[in-house]
């Protein structure tokens, strides 16, 4: 069973969320939902810092052992930091994705972006309930 | 069991170097001791453990001489014996790719009758025989395909794949620099025309169509698919992965394929070793030809002879003149086959595949069902709903019971999908006994789904951890 | 002969269970006017008994040669008789890619033994199950060093097999890389300072080959730095593996890509194919390098085996975004490699030392007629270049004496139009080197 969408963050359809961190920047990271579609993640290829993104580029890719997904970046900005932990253990972000296994921080060039994100409610809407959709 | 490394004891040897009938000399001075190795850290064993290791490992595999490998798309026929004999030829074997071609006679020889067969089987115009594989005969053709539409001054950026194909064909279109486009599909499980003839601009170089394809399925509207993509200036490429399927009924060059790539570890015999080698012929029809590979095979009065003067040619893509070795078994095969032997293989093929389709249809979902061709595709979508019990599962439980897996969770379009290609050269109490067993297993998915998830039980190993293996990599022994 | 084994009445029963009354009914969806009337014209059947007949006929047509003097990307070794045995046995050569591990632990423990001795010969962590062969192996990692560093130019050798060189072009020409030749110094080996000009930082990779073609050994103590100066990735090639029993390998001097030609170790020269493509990288490279890897992991049990790893890199995953397409590769003949390394074990030494003897007696034998000359005196390991006042007709006497000679260079390498590029393995005994240098002899 999925764990429950926090309010304090907005959501993309591609099942990334944005924690804005109150000083320019915002976390980021893929929702429980998302990490359960993965299933065992095996390898997060993380980005360098200084690394440019627009709204929705991929900047990351996840690697599970059947599989390679895109992960796009929520907002347009600045890579400042990244979740090195994540070299080491990759089953953090399928732990704890809402926490522990954030992925990199992003410096907004355009705070408005994220108003055109979904809130919880709207992204919890969003998945069909309790299902595993096969990937 | 253990490593080679770990039977390892120093100063055991197993073979022997003649000693030197000439004047050794003192090689720190002649080369430089800045330049010698300082040690081979290679295992030390006796001739009989090297023996036993690999007789060992051999009896911790399973290969088609053991029991029914039903793998889609793969056609693990059985390798005749004689085809091996051939090819363990010394007239074969021992000569250097650059042997005066008077030394050579023979294989030159060789390789241009089958390059001829396969044209005769496949309608066209000429054949190369240097790609090394199916996937290395995949970028041939498209780079056949890339410089004729440069030699046109065409600018054609992209190139059409259908979402049921193998990975191979958008990884070899991107390894050419096209931009590859997905087509979907149709609920028949066809290329869907409306969406063929809306990506078909005179910027896409053609469509790389598995026909049949990889869910056993022939391509029905052929001639509108082959309209579509000829209309706008296209080619038309035949994956010929599946060809064991039609030999002797069809031929791709009469219904509009450009070109063709053909696995000859695949539908002509050859064994796959485990991985290896193969080889990937590519055929092409006239226009195409200018750009083969070189070298080619001329045959001047009675005398053959390897000529390089082809100004259009795309250049090599391996050196020498390919897997030659593995062209010795494909040919002999051709050979003792004949045309009325090969249209007996499609039979017999196809016979075995809708057989097995008919026997277990009332067990597992079939997401197409039609008359498939020389393999099926069914779904573990039911025993999922039903039971939360996969596709994995039920393979892994079919290794308890003899049987090689078929492949699975392949093609992409079909979910939990089982994809069955028994060849011709299985019988029917073969084909019955596998068919008893996946009807068996299906029974116990109901009865005692745990038990078909706990799956292998009977192998060397239990089911192995393979998110370990790509979260810690451990690829080469440091003696930990 | 067709190994069908199915009867009439198996035919009858099954079609009876598909629910057809013809064989024909089966083939309905391929239009009409597609379906073959006839049969295609092949030549006739043949019994098992004819066909074996034949292809002897067709073997006898061909010339089983007294000797052989030329390497060139090919290389005459003994074959211990290990090795044929071992990969005959059927539960190998029949077998698929283990994708199934469970049942495939023999094959996927052969090769994480191979790429571990792979990985101790070249100097570099990371090994591949197998590539095509040495040529495609150079051409993969021109690629790869292209995706990983985001450049588009190679520079490459002309002392690169030719062939190979040509490979490397083509595969450049697909991803749109420019391919550059550098030239060769006084001494056969790679101009540095031509190298230091060239490199620059569009630079991907510098391609290179030690021994080189001319069988010269390459000063990697100059090549390294050049190479790495700004950012490019260095890959060293190889024709004769057995080389790696003898000298440093390349990537003890800093090598990023180690790939080569493996066909010596333990297979026939099979007139070109198939061969074995060594791969080997650094750790840098283990998520991005194309081709299988075999990696170690537990069962349920915590009992140790093997599965196919990081398959996230491949085609049948990553497809279009995969480095490489690669998928059948050479594991038969990389099984091949390993039992001949087993078998030789520590002896490899011995036997690449061998090598050196044999080419350095070959050499002085011809180097001392009338006429011939050794235009590069750096050291080497089992060819090397002599110059002679007619190369087409020394070939064409040894020719006459059922020997394939040397390789005549003019036609790559016009600026060496009298060069013979020659090769001495353990292959050739004392007598053997003295009749091929008296028939050169006498050619006037």
């Amino acid at each position: 069973m999925a764990k429950p969408n926090p309010d304090d963050r907005r959501y993309t359809k591609e099942h990334e969320w944005a924690l804005d961190n109150g000083d320019g920047t915002i976390t980021m990271g893929i929702t429980d939902h998302a990490q359960h579609l993965l299933t065992d993640i095996v390898y997060v290829e993380l980005p360098d810092i200084g690394k440019k993104v627009k709204q929705m580029d991929p900047v990351t890719v996840i690697e599970s052992v059947k599989s390679v997904s895109d992960i796009y970046s929520p907002v347009s900005g600045e890579v400042v930091a990244v979740n090195d932990i994540l070299q080491d253990k990759p089953e953090l972000v399928n732990e704890d994705a809402f926490g522990e296994g954030w992925i990199v921080k992003i410096a907004m060039s355009d705070p408005v972006e994220l108003e055109s994100l979904m809130d919880a409610a709207a992204y919890t809407a969003l998945i069909p309930a309790g299902k595993d959709a096969a990937h | 069991m253990d490593l080679i490394f770990e039977k390892s004891r120093p100063g055991r040897r197993a073979s022997e170097i003649p000693a030197g009938d000439v004047s050794p000399v003192a090689l720190s001075e002649v080369i430089g001791e800045a330049f010698l190795r300082e040690d081979i850290d290679l295992p030390e064993v006796s001739e009989l453990d090297l023996v036993r290791h690999y007789t060992a490992l051999s009896r911790r595999n399973f290969g088609v001489d053991l029991g029914f490998y039903p793998l889609g798309s793969c056609t693990m026929k059985y390798n005749p014996k004689i085809t091996e004999e051939s090819a363990k030829l010394p007239g074969f074997t021992g000569l250097h790719p650059y042997a005066p071609e008077a030394f050579s006679q023979g294989n030159l020889a060789l390789m241009d009758e089958l390059r001829r067969m396969l044209c005769e089987l496949f309608g066209m115009a000429d054949f190369t025989l240097q790609p090394s594989a199916g996937a290395q005969g995949e970028l041939t053709g498209i780079m056949i395909c890339r410089k004729y539409f440069e030699t046109k001054g065409e600018k054609r950026s992209r190139i059409l794949i259908p979402d049921a194909a193998h990975g191979t064909n958008p990884a070899s279109g991107a390894l050419c620099g096209f931009e590859t486009v997905t087509i979907p599909s149709s609920t028949e499980g066809g290329v869907d025309l409306t969406a063929l003839e809306s990506a078909m601009t005179e910027e896409v170089a053609g469509l790389m169509l598995t026909n049949p394809n990889t869910l056993g399925l022939f391509e029905k509207n052929i001639a509108d698919v082959a309209r579509i993509v000829h209309e706008r200036g296209g080619l038309l490429y035949c994956d010929g992965a599946n060809a064991n399927a039609f030999l002797g009924h069809t031929r791709p060059g009469d219904i509009g394929f450009d070109l063709i790539q053909l696995n000859l570890h695949k539908t002509f015999s050859t064994p796959h070793g485990g991985g290896g080698p193969g080889s990937g012929p590519v055929g092409v029809g006239a226009k195409l030809v200018p750009f083969l590979p070189v070298p080619r095979i001329v045959k001047i009065e009675n005398r053959y002879t390897l000529a390089e003067n082809f100004p259009d040619t795309i250049g090599r893509v391996k050196a020498f003149y390919g897997n030659f070795n593995v062209m010795v078994k494909a040919y002999t095969y051709l050979r003792l086959l004949g045309a009325a032997g090969l249209k007996r293989t499609s039979d017999m093929a196809v016979l075995n595949a809708n057989y097995i389709k008919a026997r277990l249809a009332p067990y597992f979902d079939l997401p197409y069902d039609r008359t498939c061709m020389h393999e099926c595709v069914f779904s573990g979508n039911r025993q999922v709903k039903s039971h939360g019990v996969h596709t994995l599962d039920i393979a892994k439980r079919l290794v308890d019971y003899g049987f090689h897996p078929p492949t699975i969770y392949f093609p992409l379009i079909v979910p939990e999908a089982i994809m069955i290609e028994p060849t011709e050269t299985e019988s029917k109490e073969t084909l019955d006994a596998f068919c008893d067993v996946m009807i068996a297993i299906a029974n116990e998915v109901e009865e005692n789904p745990e038990r078909v998830k706990g799956a292998p039980y009977t192998t060397p190993v239990r089911r192995l951890d393979d998110v370990l293996a790509a979260r810690k990599p451990n690829v080469c022994w440091t003696g930990k | 002969m067709d190994y069908t084994p199915h009867t009439p009445d198996d035919i009858a029963a099954m079609l009876k269970a598909i629910g057809v009354s013809r064989l024909d009914d089966l083939f309905q969806d391929i239009p009409e006017t597609y379906r073959l009337s006839g049969l295609p014209d092949l030549p006739p059947v043949l019994s098992e008994q004819e066909a074996w007949r034949h292809v002897l006929d067709l073997s006898a047509q061909n010339t089983f040669p007294a000797m052989t003097l030329m390497g060139a990307g090919a290389y005459h070794h003994y074959i211990p008789a290990v090795v044929g045995h071992m990969i005959g046995r059927s539960e190998f050569y029949t077998a698929y890619t283990p994708y199934q591990a469970e049942i495939s632990q023999g094959i996927l423990q052969a090769i994480y033994e191979y790429q571990t001795m792979i990985a101790r010969l070249t100097g570099l962590p990371v090994a591949n199950a197998s590539m095509y062969d040495g040529a495609s192996a150079m051409a993969e990692g021109a690629v790869l060093a292209g995706k990983t560093t985001n450049r588009d130019r190679i520079l490459i050798s002309r002392t690169v097999h030719p062939e190979y060189r040509r490979v490397v072009a083509t595969y450049c020409a697909a991803n749109s890389y420019t391919l550059t030749e550098i030239p060769y110094d006084a001494a056969g080996r790679v101009d540095t300072e031509e190298l230091m000009t060239a490199v620059d930082d569009r630079t991907a990779a510098v391609c290179v080959q030690s021994p080189n073609f001319f069988g010269i050994i390459e000063d990697f103590r100059a090549i390294e730095p050049v190479a790495h100066s700004t950012g490019a990735l260095l890959i060293a090639g190889f024709t004769d593996a057995t080389s790696l029993g003898l000298l440093k390998p390349a990537g003890a001097w800093g090598a990023d890509i180690v790939c080569g030609e493996g066909q010596s170790f333990g297979n026939p020269m099979n007139y070109g194919g198939p061969y074995l493509g060594i791969f080997a990288a650094t750790d840098k490279f283990l998520r991005k390098i194309p081709g299988r890897l075999s990696g170690m992991t537990v069962d349920l049990d915590g009992n140790r085996g093997f599965v196919l790893t990081l398959q996230a890199r491949e085609q049948h995953i990553r497809r279009e975004k995969a480095t490489s397409n690669i998928c059948t590769n050479e594991a038969l003949c990389a099984l091949a490699a390993s039992v001949y390394l087993v078998s030789l074990g520590k002896n490899l030494r011995n036997l690449a030392e061998l090598n050196v003897y044999k080419a350095l007696y070959l050499k002085e034998k011809l180097a001392a007629l009338p006429g011939w000359e050794a235009p590069f005196t750096s050291p080497g390991y089992n060819e090397f270049v002599l110059t002679c006042p007619d190369p087409g007709r020394v070939n064409a006497a040894w020719q006459d004496a059922g020997i394939v000679g040397g390789y005549v260079l003019s036609k790559d390498y016009p600026e060496l139009p009298k060069g013979l590029l020659l090769c001495g393995t353990e292959m050739l005994s004392k007598n053997d080197i003295d009749r091929a240098a008296a028939i050169a002899a006498a050619v006037r």
